[in-house]
């Protein structure tokens, strides 16, 4: 796949993650891609040169290359279990 | 159900916590206070003849007709305008009211044609039944004074007439078009005898005419005077089925009126809780697509995208694509396959499509079109709410009294809805439109929007930001909310964020271009002017920041307490039908029907069980993820049902180049859509009038849809991927859809309440349905969030990448207009083209100038992207430096100019800005005249010569 357009990708999630600061920008957005990128991708953006990318998506990327599995960061990330209403629930 | 007109109780329902009982004809009724009498007697089974009255406009009390007598009032006062009182008595039929009744008839009678018989209205028309209620033998007048039975017919309309000579008058039309659609088109012209219904100014006619087609009228008219062409050239329905309308998110209740298995008319259905008896021109009259000559009906294959097709048999065709499948995964791996499932298909079919690619094909290399609409609203409403779905129902705007409604144009695009709007704003709401253009919210008949703010495309987390800036930096939070319902840390940490001086409107006025002012004063008034609902569309969720804007849409519902009860609310408008129901039969590469994560064991294990496989634990690819992998050669075949991403996706070349890479594209569809053009298998697909199933619309109401005729293609489309999967060796054994809704309720919390009596029995829940809510959830977050705390969620603003410059010097953005849907498959094949035939561009009268165009001049419209070629109009309902244009026609493909820019956390595309520049054209771009040479060479069906 275009190594340019997933560079841009991981930037773009981290830039926006960036305004809860740095660590926790990391986490979210190592989180973030962990849950929503096809095996492809990760494979391919792990191998990729650290320095292509911005300091929150390369330290982001380290984690995951690195085995690590986070806990959700967001709301979106934090998916119902098997036999919870959860996201369809009225609350 | 046989056919019989809707019941019709004369005037409105009246809602009120005072009850009245009254005697009607001896029989005692007890109805709320302000119930009119003839409402009153009709809740009993009371007919009281009536020809000005019905009950979806206010009461006229013109006709006469309706006149009763009551014990201890002078004079017979009409029914329709005299409301109920405690003890009233009330007479509807003695000698006196007979004479006054048949006397009225006898005038309108005078002047009315005799042709009963022959007219199309016959045995449906209310002058005639009441003309026969109320026993009317002989018109003493006589026929031969003046009269308006030699009066033209206008034919302008596309779908119906409007036949003058049969016109009582009665202003039903009028005020429906007031009242009801809130267009204001109609007016009775002229005075006493002389009195004429008008549409628009005295040179027009109902075409040129501001009337927008809804229906309204034609469907208030009481005699034939206003009525289909479509009854005049069939006749008379024989029977009606109750079904669900298959264009926009509103899912509009029709009933289909048939002869025999032909179509007679879509009447919008009384009882349909999302549309109460309304309707648009899209779902009212443009059905005729359904057998359209260019509907393909036999399957065809071809075995490589250079060949003509080959019709061929339902066998061979799924053969084929079968063993092309089984190949490709043998030699490449499940994972170099997927699908995209349609959130114009029913949730049933949709549930398959995902569970043939999991399930069938192996991989989670599933996506939907929402994808490339409203991905961002279940990412940004699940942070913050814990929910993917609006919160409110329909009904929930006529408590509303301040709406916001930004990156939406409901009148356009959720044209029912957009009626319920102006309603209540003509009740005294608010109104403020946050869009670059103005659109009819903003100024129209009886609209004027208390606030414009036309900002920048690309700045709606800017403008946001600025509104909760002034709301908290001003003291109008509403803390009490915030303290009982949203966590503490995380509001304090956000109001320090909107509370820097940098995100204050003054400071981003020059970004946003919006007067500071001005957002001052539309925060002041949603902060403080009562009941504040937002709504939204792809105006938000199409940008890069899409996601971020739907997280600042819910901080701004939190932060001034509008969450949890009727009239206020998050509401994101569906574009298509079926959006929400695509969303939560886990279409999504990532997640399994109800929302849950495909990595979870758990989860799996409950469908792995269920479906006897092993599911993959990786997400899969997305939409335009599947296209890069096709172009780098790691991904292979793709199933598409029922969506044309050619045409609707960003940057046809790209999607273009990842089609034509892969070895196998089956398009599962209705015609030979664009994206056909790079197919090898094509499964003819039925409409939504020839299959049965559910659809879910932007309330979250799961609504049926009833097969009236069979498919022309010979299968549902639920049963074409049934075929497919087990010729790839699944072994399902559905026969019927409801057995597929039944799995959806095992396998979905949220749904494990509904089936198919409930949805046959027209009961509309909205979803969640289940042990704790068994009735549904027309409002959501009542007395507290899903995810426990309401999360306010810091949303700096981060421009997009998309930037304006010396070759680029203006921005597009891209939206839909009233008469055509999406790509146009279904309304360019119907009369809508009457109204719309070719895009547009949008350009400023500045703008304009400064490149030498005029209204219908070509012009070149290019980007980094591409470039096309289409006519200009001239208008300042865009800014100076944006241009807009629509993306319904494939000769114009707007696409080919929209980049491969996407929303941060969904990739949902940018289409809402475009670097562009236009200039003056004298003929179609290179990309325009390649395109019609590939359509044509792609579409060649091989013509079989038959056998000695």
């Amino acid at each position: 796949m275009d190594i340019a357009k997933l560079r841009r990708m991981a930037d773009q999630i981290a830039v926006n993650f960036a305004a809860i600061g740095h660590d926790n920008a990391v986490l979210a957005t190592a989180d973030h891609i962990k849950k929503f990128w096809d095996p492809r991708m990760k494979a391919q953006i792990f191998a990729d040169d650290r320095s292509r990318l911005s300091p929150i998506a390369a330290a982001a990327i380290d984690k995951l290359a690195a085995g690590a599995d986070p806990a959700p960061q967001t709301g979106a990330t934090d998916f119902n279990e098997v036999d919870e209403v959860g996201h369809m629930d009225a609350g | 159900m046989g056919y019989e007109r809707q019941k019709d109780f004369g005037t409105p329902e009246v809602e009120s916590d005072e009850m009245v009982t009254l005697t009607i004809d001896g029989r005692k009724v007890t109805v709320p206070a302000g119930t009119s009498v003839m409402r009153a007697a009709a809740e009993i089974g009371g007919d009281i003849p009536k020809l000005c009255a019905t009950d979806n406009v206010k009461a006229f009390g013109s006709c006469r007709l309706c006149l009763v007598e009551i014990e201890g009032a002078r004079g017979t006062p009409a029914s329709c305008t005299t409301p109920v009182a405690p003890g009233m008595d009330v007479k509807t039929q003695t000698p006196r009211l007979e004479k006054l009744r048949k006397g009225v008839m006898e005038l309108y009678i005078s002047d009315h044609p005799l042709d009963c018989l022959t007219c199309s209205a016959n045995n449906d028309c209310e002058l005639q039944d009441q003309a026969a209620n109320v026993g009317l033998r002989d018109v003493r007048y006589g026929y031969e004074g003046a009269n308006h039975l030699g009066e033209a017919t206008d034919t302008s309309n596309p779908y119906f007439d409007f036949d003058a000579s049969k016109c009582i008058v009665c202003s039903r039309c009028v005020r429906a078009c007031d009242e009801v659609q809130g267009t204001f088109a109609l007016t009775v012209d002229g005075r006493g005898f002389a009195s004429m219904i008008s549409a628009g100014q005295g040179v027009d006619d109902f075409l040129s005419s501001e009337c927008v087609s809804c229906g309204a009228c034609v469907q208030a008219c009481p005699t034939a005077t206003l009525q289909e062409k479509s009854v005049k050239a069939i006749g008379k329905p024989e029977r009606s089925v109750i079904t669900t309308c298959a264009y926009c998110g509103v899912g509009c209740a029709f009933r289909a009126e048939m002869r025999g298995e032909q179509l007679v008319r879509m009447v919008p259905w009384k009882d349909g809780k999302a549309n109460h008896g309304h309707s648009c021109v899209k779902g009212r009259f443009a059905w005729g697509y359904a057998n359209h000559k260019d509907r393909i009906t036999k399957p065809m294959v071809r075995e490589s995208i250079d060949q003509p097709w080959r019709e061929v048999s339902w066998d061979e065709a799924i053969g084929f694509a079968a063993d092309r499948i089984k190949k490709i995964k043998a030699e490449h791996g499940p994972r170099a396959l997927g699908g995209i499932t349609s959130s114009r298909c029913t949730n049933e079919e949709t549930f398959l499509v995902q569970k043939l690619i999991r399930a069938g094909f192996g991989s989670n290399n599933t996506d939907t079109c929402a994808r490339v609409c409203h991905s961002p609203t279940g990412y940004g409403l699940s942070t913050t709410f814990g929910t993917s779905a609006g919160t409110q129902n329909f009904d929930s705007a006529t408590k509303t009294d301040v709406f916001l409604v930004i990156g939406a144009n409901p009148t356009d695009a959720h044209p029912v809805f957009g009626s319920r709007i102006k309603k209540r704003l003509r009740e005294g709401a608010k109104m403020i439109v946050v869009d670059p253009r103005r659109i009819d919210l903003v100024k129209s008949p009886h609209i004027n929007a208390a606030h414009h703010l036309p900002l920048q495309p690309g700045t709606n987390v800017a403008v946001l930001t600025s509104i909760a800036h002034v709301i908290v930096t001003e003291g109008l939070a509403d803390e009490d909310f915030i303290a009982e319902r949203c966590d503490a840390d995380e509001y304090a940490e956000w109001a320090r964020f909107v509370s820097d001086e940098k995100h204050s409107p003054e400071f981003l006025e020059a970004v946003t271009k919006v007067p500071a002012e001005t957002v001052r004063e539309a925060a002041r008034l949603f902060a403080t002017g009562g009941n504040g609902a937002i709504y939204y569309g792809l105006g938000v969720t199409e940008h890069s920041q899409g996601s971020s804007t739907v997280m600042a849409i819910a901080n701004l519902a939190m932060v001034t307490g509008n969450i949890g009860r009727e009239g206020v609310g998050v509401n994101p408008l569906r574009g298509q039908n079926n959006v929400q129901g695509a969303c939560d039969m886990g279409s999504f590469p990532h997640e399994l029907p109800g929302y849950r994560h495909i990595s979870d064991p758990e989860v799996r294990g409950l469908f792995e069980k269920d479906w006897g496989v092993t599911l993959d634990p990786e997400p899969g690819l997305r939409i335009p993820n599947m296209l890069d992998a096709a172009v780098d050669g790691s991904f292979k075949a793709i199933y598409i049902q029922g969506e044309d991403i050619l045409q609707s996706d960003p940057d046809t070349h790209h999607v273009a180049a990842g089609l034509a890479a892969m070895d196998c594209v089956i398009v599962h569809d209705l015609f030979l859509n664009e994206t056909a053009n790079y197919a090898h298998v094509f499964l003819p697909g039925s409409t939504f009038l020839e299959k049965y199933g559910t659809f879910t619309n932007a309330e979250r109401r799961v609504q049926p849809v009833r097969k009236v005729m069979e498919p022309a293609n010979g299968y549902e489309d639920w049963e074409v991927t049934q075929l497919l999967a087990n010729a790839i060796g699944c072994e399902w054994n559905y026969t019927h859809a409801s057995q597929v809704l039944d799995e959806i309720a095992r396998l979905t919390p949220g749904f494990a309440g509904l089936n198919w009596d409930r949805v046959d029995a027209n009961e509309q829940l909205q979803w969640p349905v289940n042990d704790k809510a068994p009735m549904g959830s027309p409002v959501m977050h009542v007395g507290g969030f899903v995810r426990g705390k309401g999360k306010f969620v810091v949303t700096e603003y981060v421009p997009t990448d998309e930037k304006t410059g010396p070759r680029f010097p203006l921005l597009l953005t891209t939206g839909r207009i009233l008469s055509q849907y999406n790509v146009g498959a279904q309304t360019r094949r119907t009369g809508n083209n009457v109204w719309h035939d070719e895009d547009v561009l949008e350009i400023h009268p500045t703008d304009a100038e400064n490149r030498g165009l005029k209204t219908d001049d070509f012009a070149r419209l290019a980007s980094r992207a591409g470039e096309t070629t289409l006519r200009v109009l001239v208008t300042d309902r865009v800014a100076p430096g944006v241009v807009y244009t629509t993306f319904h026609h494939p000769d114009t493909q707007a696409n080919v100019v929209t980049t491969d820019n996407s929303d941060w956390a969904t990739n949902c595309p940018e289409y809402k800005v475009t670097a562009v520049q236009v200039t003056p054209s004298n003929g179609p771009s290179e990309w325009q005249e390649e395109y019609a040479d590939l359509t044509a060479m792609a579409r060649r069906i091989e013509t079989m010569e038959p056998a000695e």
